[in-house]
């Protein structure tokens, strides 16, 4: 399958995504954010048919409407009971808008499908560097924030009380969030990035007991998950989101069937 | 030491206390006592630089770091981490090995003084309360604190469970001069492990001795 240009591309930029995802996943599990991570994923959905709309590239615009979004939505839930309201309100404006954009394009309706719902034909060479750039940011940050990102993600109060700057440091995840959103919905869509975001890190927790040991496992689970999932669709000739969100799914019952035994025995 | 002089605290045109003067000593085990809403919280807040003063001066020698054991936490069953990986998040990120070494030397150390050895590798989420409040006392111990702020930690404990936590408690005080101010409203506890109390009634706050304590002001209600 690597004899085709097209394939190494896919390859390469979903490794990337999946790198990321398998990172920022564990920290958006922990910190309750996998409903933020879904909105955000629509919101990525109306902000690429607004780049198409004003011929600015797709990933720019999802770029722009995940930060303000996920920026937006962070200060406006400073109270944890009024998140889930206000990511409601923000996705729905969102994802109405980003049906007019569509349709203010001239763009086919088959593009609005490729957004959404991912596609492994579409990326250029160009595209797998913007890939590789934007991940390697994100890595990046989580890196120089880690030890207080990890501090606060899995003992807010504890980190509030140890005098960490807790405000700046979710402002700063969801800034990382808000690009990876965008980086994987370039493979997997929109609609389905979430599950990379959230089902790797989830698995994790029903097998391993540290931040560094949680990472790994997600990393891993994300990356078998893409690499089986490319290899699937490319034989196949199905949607390459089917496969990915099949293995994940299977592997989190997996990993929660094992946690139960082990309570058990 | 800490002390207090004339200090006076208000969110906008609300008197919250005004008129507070009290010394605790190094090495002091005091209660702070009152009902809900009468500013104890408040002024734990403005000990930690959390929270501005509206008046007046609350001296703390700058080296004496406070560790705080908050009240509430959100562990569910399904909390990933095990009690030592729990304890090390309060931990900063060390690149030499040295340091490193001198680190997970310092985190066995505090598992041992807090009788957390053994149970080091239990996933946090399947620890009993007691051993939960024990972990989050491990945790703000990791900056060697001088004063030790322990708010309503006992609250949700059976009585046996309550005073092996606060045995705990007093050995740590008592070995390593440590200060300990502890919110409840527990008048057991309160007689049996402190002699002094800091008072909150009237928007104001009073040192008493732990012998005119009465019952009613461990009340939770009321103002």
């Amino acid at each position: 399958m690597f004899g085709y240009e097209f394939m190494r591309e896919a390859f390469i930029a979903s490794t990337f995504i999946a790198i990321t995802a398998g990172i920022v996943g564990v920290f958006v599990v922990s910190r309750n954010m996998s409903f933020l991570s879904h909105t955000l994923s629509e919101i990525g959905f109306a902000g690429a048919s607004f780049g198409v709309l004003i011929g600015i590239s797709p990933l720019a615009g999802m770029i722009l409407f995940t930060m303000v979004s996920s920026v937006a939505v962070g200060s406006l839930s400073a109270e944890s009971s009024r998140r889930e309201a206000s990511i409601s309100t923000i996705s729905s404006l969102f994802i109405g808008l980003g049906i007019l954009f569509l349709s203010l394009s001239s763009q086919s309706s088959s593009y609005a499908t490729n957004i959404l719902f991912g596609s492994i034909v579409g990326i250029s060479a160009k595209e797998v560097q913007q890939l590789m750039i934007l991940a390697i940011v994100v890595i990046v940050i989580i890196l120089v924030f880690y030890k207080s990102l990890a501090f606060d993600s899995f003992d807010h109060i504890g980190a509030r009380a140890a005098g960490l700057k807790t405000r700046f440091l979710s402002v700063a995840f969801l800034i990382t969030l808000a690009l990876s959103v965008s980086i994987g919905s370039q493979i997997v869509g929109s609609m389905l990035v979430f599950v990379l975001l959230t089902l790797p890190g989830a698995t994790a927790r029903y097998l391993v007991h540290s931040v560094p040991k949680l990472i790994m496992v997600s990393v891993g689970l994300s990356l078998a998950g893409v690499w089986l999932g490319l290899y699937l669709a490319f034989v196949t000739n199905w949607p390459v989101t089917f496969f990915i969100s099949s293995f994940e799914v299977i592997v989190y019952f997996m990993g929660l069937s094992y946690k139960n035994w082990k309570l058990n025995h | 030491m800490i002390e207090a002089k004339n200090l006076e605290k208000r969110f906008g045109k609300q008197l919250v206390f005004k008129d507070v003067n009290f010394k605790i000593n190094d090495g002091e085990f005091i209660s702070l006592v009152g009902h809900n809403g009468s500013g104890k919280t408040t002024l734990v807040k403005i000990l930690m630089g959390l929270e501005k003063k509206s008046g007046g001066d609350i001296l703390i020698d700058k080296k004496q770091t406070i560790g705080y054991v908050p009240q509430f936490r959100n562990i569910d069953l399904d909390y990933p981490l095990d009690i030592e990986q729990f304890v090390r998040l309060n931990l900063k990120w060390k690149l030499s090995p040295e340091k490193r070494r001198k680190d997970n030397e310092l985190v066995n150390e505090i598992l041992e003084k807090t009788h957390l050895t053994e149970l080091k590798n239990r996933p946090l989420g399947l620890a009993s309360g007691g051993e939960k409040q024990k972990a989050y006392l491990a945790q703000s111990l990791l900056n060697d604190p001088k004063v030790l702020i322990l708010d309503e930690s006992t609250a949700s404990l059976d009585v046996e469970v309550k005073m092996q936590l606060m045995d705990l408690v007093q050995e740590l005080n008592k070995r390593f001069k440590l200060t300990v101010i502890f919110i409840t409203h527990d008048y057991e506890l309160s007689k049996k492990y402190t002699k002094r109390a800091l008072f909150f009634e009237n928007k104001t706050i009073k040192p008493i001795s732990i012998n005119d304590v009465s019952e009613d002001m461990f009340e939770l209600g009321g103002r």
